[in-house]
């Protein structure tokens, strides 16, 4: 499909094409940056607050926001070409999103017992990098990390910003089921599982935190953009964390 | 208390139009596969045309009905009977207290729908009645219908409506269903077909792949394969090769991408696909056409027919239209009959 160029003010500053016949994709770069990331994040949060009628979501991922239509609606019952139709109503958007200000950025502390039955390839992690348990923990909950987008699973964020000293390689056979709340790595990439899931991923600790609670109203604990710490807790503390959480939902 | 599942059947699930709104916190969409069959089955009985139905495969559910109901049956042809005399397809039906609706050998397609006149009694979750197995949410307690479970339906003005104008039956007739004696155009709905080829356009990613591919993709017969499911269907045939990036960078998907995974054999993503995903998406299936792939089993060979954005747009378009008159014409029937 043919892509659209910017404005000629802007050049490359975005692209436009299409996902299937339902579906535009807002492209701001090429690469994962933090530049890109701002103008996905800002692109969203205008389109969210000047919604037209036939829209139907969004969904910001690293470098992209695509933008979900029904096409009978926002062609006015077929009277009008749908694509160009959403086009023409993105465009004025784009040319604000240029001129938009930073938006304002969520620090979501995450609580994490490290290793023991929690974090059973801790060891390996650190043997893995020549490092103690200890020096993987506290490299780990020193970093800042940015919730670039959520995909996956609900609520499951893509970090930006570990610290390459701790990356490892996944399992080489996936486990049947990683419980809900665990802490891993894979790769240059650590994360959080909202749901119980198979993975590969070397699991380091556990949150007593619910990352996905589908009866609330904000069912997720992450969105993108947020900035995110992870904060050494003991067992102890896990299990009084998990037992309001309870009470919480309860 | 109105509708018993005496047995569930291999996936007999609650779904509707979809959960939107929350894909961007990672939460998928799910819905029915066959999304006109849902509609159609819902307009026959009076239900807005997005309300929860039952889905199900073969081998289907056994249904004991323990109040006068409206229903419609559509999508896969798995056999119906109630009271065990066979029932038509595509239309609305009474089903008189008592009886027993039941499946048996498939005919055609995978996923059938019953929708039930005031669609049934069940809280929305995110805005969905959705069955969402994977995170439990939705439907029934957010999993498959299950032995024992009973769905009450609702209180539809229009569906009552219904039962008293388009059923005609001598007091005598004591059987266990009376269909009525219309059926919508079948113009106005998809065809289900043997070896479907599915029209698609390139996905952004079509100028990875190599120039051979591209033509294998366009020519070549594909199988699915039984890795199918409401996630998606793995195709078996011609590789496809790709002249990757450097970085793969994850993005969103959805229903009907082809993406072309590391070993090269395509999948199709479907109602329960992921948000978002790291492989090239290299053509998507037009929503016209998800009915019908929605309704191929595994086995089925199918192959792609490459089609520009403004025709997918007509087609859908021209679907919706369809519908529309469809819709008319239930209403008239409504309304004088």
């Amino acid at each position: 499909m043919k892509k659209i160029k910017a404005a000629h003010a802007f050049p490359s500053a975005y692209q436009l094409f299409p996902l299937g016949d339902a579906a535009i994709v807002v492209q701001f770069g090429d690469k994962i940056s933090l530049e890109v990331h701002k103008k996905v994040r800002a692109f969203a949060a205008l389109l969210d607050e000047n919604t037209f009628e036939g829209f139907v979501e969004l969904v910001p991922a690293f470098r992209t926001v695509t933008v979900y239509y029904n096409p009978w609606q926002v062609s006015q019952r077929g009277q009008h070409d749908p694509y160009q139709a959403v086009i023409d109503l993105l465009l004025p958007l784009l040319t604000k999103t240029h001129h938009q200000e930073e938006q304002p950025s969520r620090l979501v502390e995450i609580p994490v017992c490290y290793g023991g039955e929690f974090g059973p390839d801790l060891e390996f992690v650190a043997t893995h990098n020549h490092l103690s348990p200890e020096m993987v923990i506290s490299l780990h909950a020193a970093t800042e990390y940015l919730v670039y987008m959520i995909g996956f699973a609900p609520g499951f964020p893509y970090l930006g910003g570990m610290n390459r000293l701790i990356a490892a390689p996944r399992h080489g056979t996936p486990r049947a089921a990683i419980p809900p709340g665990s802490v891993g790595i894979a790769g240059n990439q650590t994360g959080v599982y909202p749901l119980e899931t198979p993975g590969g991923w070397q699991l380091i600790g556990r949150t007593p935190l619910p990352l996905f609670q589908p009866h609330h109203p904000s069912p997720c604990l992450l969105k993108a953009g947020d900035r995110l710490r992870f904060v050494p807790i003991t067992q102890k503390e896990f299990l009084q964390r998990k037992e309001q959480v309870h009470e919480s939902v309860d | 208390m109105s509708l018993l599942i005496e047995k569930p059947g291999l996936l007999t699930t609650i779904q509707d139009g979809g959960r939107f709104g929350h894909q961007k916190e990672g939460i998928i969409v799910s819905g029915a596969m066959d999304r006109m069959a849902m509609r159609i089955a819902n307009l026959l009985v009076g239900n807005h045309e997005q309300a929860a139905v039952i889905e199900a495969v073969a081998p289907g559910p056994t249904v004991r009905f323990r109040k006068d109901a409206v229903i419609a049956i559509t999508g896969a042809d798995l056999s119906p009977t109630i009271a065990g005399e066979s029932v038509l397809m595509g239309r609305p039906v009474l089903v008189r207290q008592g009886s027993l609706l039941e499946f048996g050998a498939p005919r055609s397609g995978c996923y059938t729908y019953v929708a039930v006149a005031g669609s049934f009694e069940l809280p929305q979750v995110l805005g969905s009645h959705s069955t969402y197995l994977k995170a439990g949410i939705g439907g029934l307690h957010g999993r498959a219908l299950q032995a024992g479970d009973i769905l009450t339906p609702g209180k539809a003005a229009a569906g009552n409506g219904f039962r008293d104008k388009m059923f005609r039956s001598p007091a005598s007739d004591t059987s266990g269903c009376v269909p009525a004696r219309w059926t919508p155009d079948p113009r106005l709905c998809p065809v289900y077909q043997e070896q479907p080829t599915l029209r698609a356009v390139r996905g952004p990613e079509y100028d990875l792949l190599s120039e051979n591919s591209k033509q294998y993709l366009w020519t070549e017969k594909y199988q699915i394969t039984r890795q199918a499911d409401r996630m998606g269907l793995q195709l078996q045939g011609a590789p496809l090769a790709m002249v990757l990036p450097e970085e793969l960078i994850s993005c969103a998907v959805t229903f009907g991408t082809i993406q072309v995974p590391h070993q090269g054999s395509p999948i199709v993503l479907m109602a329960d696909h992921q948000t978002t995903g790291g492989y090239p998406r290299i053509a998507q299936v037009i929503t016209a056409d998800l009915p019908i792939l929605a309704q191929a089993g595994p086995g089925t060979i199918l192959r792609f027919a490459e089609v520009t954005l403004p025709e997918a747009q007509q087609h859908y378009l021209q679907q919706e239209q369809n519908l529309e008159i469809l819709k008319r014409g239930i209403e008239l029937k409504r309304l004088f009959s």
